[in-house]
């Protein structure tokens, strides 16, 4: 090969091998580190699991609070959640409504405010939201209160995870 | 387009010169594998620094699992190794590593001695690379401790025994080391806080002023 009409000179060559050889060598180094770390984001999620709330003749039309405990495996430890779920009768149909206000997290109670003794009321902005989870218009909230998926076995109520009711 | 993001910076704050201060010097024909491939001898010293830096970066990857408490660390190593993805590939780094640096640190400390390239006007490097040398045996004692196995825990009682076997302050030393009367918790924790921010800190300070000191006095002439 003559020394003549090199498109690419020796000099070049050279950076392009070992920038290409020295890249690929970082990559194998720094690749595994990088999958390493964002593992959390790419781990299936665990929901889907039903968990015993409560006895179904426990219900009546007016929402109560019931405690939820399950379980959740956290890393290298299985913590035990506990969550409150308003739940009441709806004619046969069971309703049961996570209390996280869709403002901005807060806890809301059922009748908490003596003005509306029917709704759930949000102390920390004055939400409001209607029996079924409804937000009231001209109140903080932006969407319903989130609702659990529900089912029936022999008489005990099982619930997933709180979805958005829409 | 790389090269236009380099020239606006450059334009306004004068980098050119501080990158050639650090990667723009002459490797003497001597030191060279391309020119005697026996040279490779002469690499040990960077391949030291290079695999210092592998064990440093895996290092902070691991932490982002670990936990240094007597309940929890060895779940969590386990955790690491077997459920996160890589999480074998980069503790193995780490472990592997630990060896690979003391290998390639001796195999520079024999270069450097058989060369005779810690004499005038080169001491003070030689005992810098003689604290460098302390540091890494160090950080490969304190890191033994971490994944709290029976390996670890029976090695560390060893270390602690040997320790307390200094005349006069032995035992004042054991505990101190210890944190305690018992290797448990409070080892742990200490031991930890050594590995993973004294003696990092430490190493890389005398790492610079090793390497300034080779930049100043340049390598040492052909045999």
């Amino acid at each position: 090969m003559s020394e003549k009409n090199h498109n690419v000179s020796r000099r070049q060559f050279l950076t392009y091998t070992l920038m290409g050889v020295g890249g690929f060598m970082g990559a194998a180094m720094v690749m595994p580190m990088v999958r390493f770390a964002v593992d959390p984001i790419l781990q299936a999620d665990a929901a889907g699991d039903m968990n015993e709330l409560t006895a179904l003749s426990d219900l009546t039309e007016e929402p109560q609070a019931f405690s939820l405990t399950y379980e959740v495996e956290d890393g290298w430890v299985t913590q035990t959640m506990e969550d409150t779920v308003w739940a009441y009768l709806s004619g046969d149909e069971v309703v049961a409504l996570s209390p996280t206000c869709t403002h901005l997290g807060c806890t809301v109670n059922f009748g908490g405010d003596e003005n509306n003794p029917d709704q759930f009321f949000c102390p920390c902005h004055f939400g409001r939201f209607e029996i079924d989870g409804t937000n009231v218009p001209g109140t903080p909230p932006t969407e319903p209160l989130h609702r659990y998926d529900t089912e029936i076995r022999d008489g005990v109520i099982y619930v997933g995870r709180p979805q958005p009711q829409q | 387009m790389l090269q236009r993001i380099y020239d606006w910076i450059d334009d306004r704050i004068d980098i050119t010169p501080i990158w050639r201060d650090i990667a723009d010097h002459e490797v003497p024909e001597h030191v060279n594998p391309g020119h005697h491939f026996s040279a490779f001898v002469y690499c040990f010293g960077g391949l030291t620094f290079f695999t210092v830096v592998i064990q440093i970066l895996s290092g902070m990857f691991l932490t982002m699992y670990y936990v240094p408490d007597i309940v929890n660390a060895h779940a969590s190593v386990e955790y690491l190794q077997s459920e996160v993805a890589f999480g074998m590939i980069v503790r193995g780094m780490h472990h592997w590593g630990a060896s690979v640096v003391i290998v390639m640190m001796f195999l520079h400390t024999l270069r450097v001695f058989f060369t005779g390239s810690y004499k005038k006007p080169r001491e003070i490097n030689w005992v810098v690379g003689v604290l460098i040398f302390f540091v890494i045996l160090a950080l490969g004692l304190t890191g033994y401790l971490l994944p709290w196995d029976m390996k670890a825990y029976f090695a560390t009682q060893v270390t602690l025994e040997i320790v307390a076997s200094v005349p006069v302050v032995g035992d004042t030393l054991e505990t101190l080391i210890a944190g305690g009367e018992v290797i448990g918790a409070q080892t742990l924790t200490r031991f930890f806080a050594i590995h993973v921010f004294f003696l990092p800190g430490a190493l890389l300070g005398l790492i610079a002023v090793h390497f300034i000191m080779i930049r100043r006095q340049g390598i040492s002439g052909p045999l």
